[in-house]
């Protein structure tokens, strides 16, 4: 691998993605309101294009921009995730867009344009580049999230996340300066060079300002404050959107960077990410249950999944960063799979978003509410589906690295947290029914019906995902 | 070599005191005012380390954009400044102790500070490049991946302020040039007989 050369077919995925939007923004711009489909349309392609492209190119794998952009196994695992995530999630908006009458062709565009960032982060092997990538991805995060700026919540949810995520990225920034100040270099591999003897408290003060400036973007504890008010207040696809995508880049250049950038500190930021991790599972569990609204509960939910996701990464081996590979492809089907049938909550055209509303779903649509059931044993990690896989390995993993209070502690609050999984599922099954739904829409059934079918059937097959997990967790080593 | 020092201990102190006169100014506008003088002087300490691209990009983009627009932003809002600070004293505890435990935390770094065994190495002076042109050679090459996504960035950033703040509201009466000009007579002007002491 020559580091130096300048390849642009290392890049090709994110070009395709860039030009693509670039040429979306014109269509759009030149045709006006009547494009909106078009440009949607199309948008669902470039993504598609770039999905086929990570998956089957291999030439794309390789070093660029003098080591500022890295392509591995592990990258291109991670960003097929994302394009996943995006995908779906902006299919998945289609119907409710066009239920809301949100004009605007911006919407995709700017979709793509958070994937490009994903994409960026993921790679990112350098400072600079992972926070130009953050930025980009956020910043149109922050849009989507306001973008029904008629209704207040969602005006306040684009607020509240915009101001917290600038506090976030001044936190980033100063961990990154001091890390540049004490290693004199940008790079991860340089970094981990130059810290190579003994850490200073200067570097250790940077690495809690960098894990608590990613910690804020994957929403962990102690910076997860804006999930569950951004989760209600987004329009749903959006929150679908939220839930899936970033956090998968945000993950992947959390490993990266411990990987790369510190494994000869790793018992400093072994600790703190120890810490970040049993505390979010630990809210996880315990806050979800109070919760009536099911996007309210799904932010808890997810806040609880990344710290589980958190102890591969305390764990630091190939095991544990191919447990978190894992646990964020099963973690991805698991939320878009939920977020589909949350969609397909509507009573008389209007969407509803409360628990009480499944009540007795078994009997009025049995099959969604079969997926639904499906979708929670799994987020509950019930053997024999794929959560409870995604689990194992990571706490394997944990075990493995001699973590077993972090690892027991984990088994325990997935216990806690199983009880407002199986709450749902009990509503869903013998409470009084309510009013029936609306009938699911087509893309409805389909991410739905296709992610229970992966996590049921994923028992049966699943050398294909583990496999590809742990050539993903070489890479990185 | 002495009228460096004297034009360095002029900028230094200048900034200083106007950094301060930022914080201490009751009035906001005058902070804001402050503020830009002190950017002026500390793009003057940066003529003097021969930096003279980065004066000018603190001249071009903190004077005459940043901090214009703060001007704009305290003379149009109409913020109650003595509102603001009335909490002051109800925060003050919880305010206080952050600021002790960063402060102990500074302090705690500074005193642990250790020389990197790799230190980065400062760019050779060299007479025949500029700062501006030097800076355009590697902007462009090396850094050219770090260039487009800023400029992707800054377009998304565009994207979402025409997003989030355009609105066709209807019922505004907008000036359409095309529509004034294909004005006729015929179109413009109703000639009536009005019939006396009768009015239309």
């Amino acid at each position: 691998m020559n580091v130096t050369a300048l390849s642009l077919p290392v890049v090709m995925p994110e070009l395709i993605l860039s030009l693509g939007a670039l040429a979306l923004i014109l269509i759009g711009a030149l045709r006006g309101e009547r494009s909106v489909w078009l440009v949607t349309e199309l948008a669902v392609a470039l993504l598609g294009v770039a999905l086929a492209v990570v998956v089957f190119d291999k030439r794309t794998e390789g070093v660029t921009f003098y080591g500022a952009f890295t392509n591995d196994g592990f990258a291109r695992f991670m960003k097929a995730l994302a394009l996943i995530g995006s995908l779906t999630s902006l299919l998945l908006s289609l119907d409710f867009l066009r239920h809301h009458r949100y004009g605007g062709f911006e919407f995709p565009i700017l979709m793509v344009l958070s994937t490009i960032g994903m994409m960026m982060l993921i790679s990112a092997s350098d400072f600079i580049a992972l926070y130009l990538g953050l930025e980009l991805m956020s910043l149109s995060l922050y849009v989507v999230a306001a973008y029904r700026r008629d209704d207040m919540r969602s005006s306040e949810a684009g607020l509240k996340y915009f101001v917290l995520g600038a506090l976030s990225s001044g936190m980033l920034l100063y961990g990154m300066s001091l890390m540049y100040g004490f290693s004199g270099t940008v790079n991860f591999k340089g970094v981990a060079e130059a810290l190579s003897g003994h850490a200073p408290v200067g570097v250790v003060f940077g690495l809690v300002f960098i894990i608590a400036g990613l910690a804020f973007k994957i929403s962990a504890v102690p910076f997860h404050m804006w999930t569950p008010d951004v989760y209600e207040g987004a329009p749903t696809p959006v929150t679908t959107f939220f839930a899936s995508a970033p956090k998968m880049a945000a993950m992947a250049v959390i490993v990266r960077i411990m990987l790369t950038a510190f494994p000869h500190i790793s018992t400093e930021w072994r600790q703190i990410v120890t810490f970040v991790s049993i505390a979010s599972m630990a809210l996880g569990s315990f806050a979800a249950i109070g919760q009536t609204n099911i996007k309210r509960l799904m932010a808890y939910s997810s806040i609880g999944h990344m710290g589980f996701a958190l102890v591969g990464v305390a764990a630091g081996s190939v095991e544990g960063a191919q447990g978190v590979a894992l646990y964020m492809a099963i973690y991805l089907v698991m939320t878009l799979g939920t977020f589909a049938g949350v969609l397909s909550m509507r009573r008389n055209g209007e969407y509803v978003e409360t628990i009480a509303d499944l009540a007795g779903l078994s009997r009025t649509n049995p099959s969604m509410a079969f997926f639904l059931a499906a979708m929670m044993f799994s987020l509950a990690g019930v053997p024999p589906l794929g959560g409870f896989f995604a689990k194992f390995y990571v706490f394997a993993a944990a075990m493995n690295a001699g973590l077993y209070g972090l690892a027991v502690i984990g088994v325990l609050l997935s216990a806690v947290g199983a009880f407002y999984y199986l709450r749902i599922v009990k509503i869903m099954y013998f409470d009084e029914a309510a009013q029936p739904f609306d009938a699911p829409k087509t893309t409805q059934r389909i991410v739905l019906g296709l992610s229970s079918a992966v996590l049921i059937l994923g028992v049966f097959v699943p050398a294909p995902l583990t496999s590809a997990a742990l050539a993903a967790a070489k890479s990185l080593f | 070599m002495l009228a460096q020092a004297f034009f360095f201990w002029i900028f230094a102190a200048v900034l200083v005191g106007s950094a301060l006169a930022v914080i201490l100014a009751r009035n906001p506008v005058h902070s804001v005012l402050f503020l830009i003088l002190a950017f002026v002087n500390a793009s003057g300490l940066f003529v003097l380390m021969g930096a003279e691209f980065l004066a000018m990009i603190l001249i071009v983009v903190y004077v005459g954009a940043v901090a214009v627009l703060f001007l704009f932003v305290i003379m149009l809002l109409d913020v109650d400044f003595a509102q603001l600070k009335q909490g002051f004293v109800q925060y003050l505890p919880i305010g206080g102790l952050i600021a002790i435990c960063v402060g102990f935390e500074l302090w705690y770094v500074t005193a642990g500070w250790t020389r990197s065994p790799h230190p980065a190495a400062a760019a050779a002076p060299t007479a025949l490049v500029g700062n501006t042109k030097a800076l355009g050679l590697v902007i462009y090459t090396r850094y050219a991946f770090f260039f487009e996504a800023a400029g992707l960035i800054l377009l998304t950033a565009m994207i979402g302020a025409i997003v989030l703040t355009l609105r066709h509201k209807v019922g505004v009466k907008r000036q359409d040039i095309a529509e004034q000009v294909a004005r006729s007579p015929a179109t413009a002007v109703e000639l009536r007989k009005v019939a006396s002491r009768a009015g239309i």
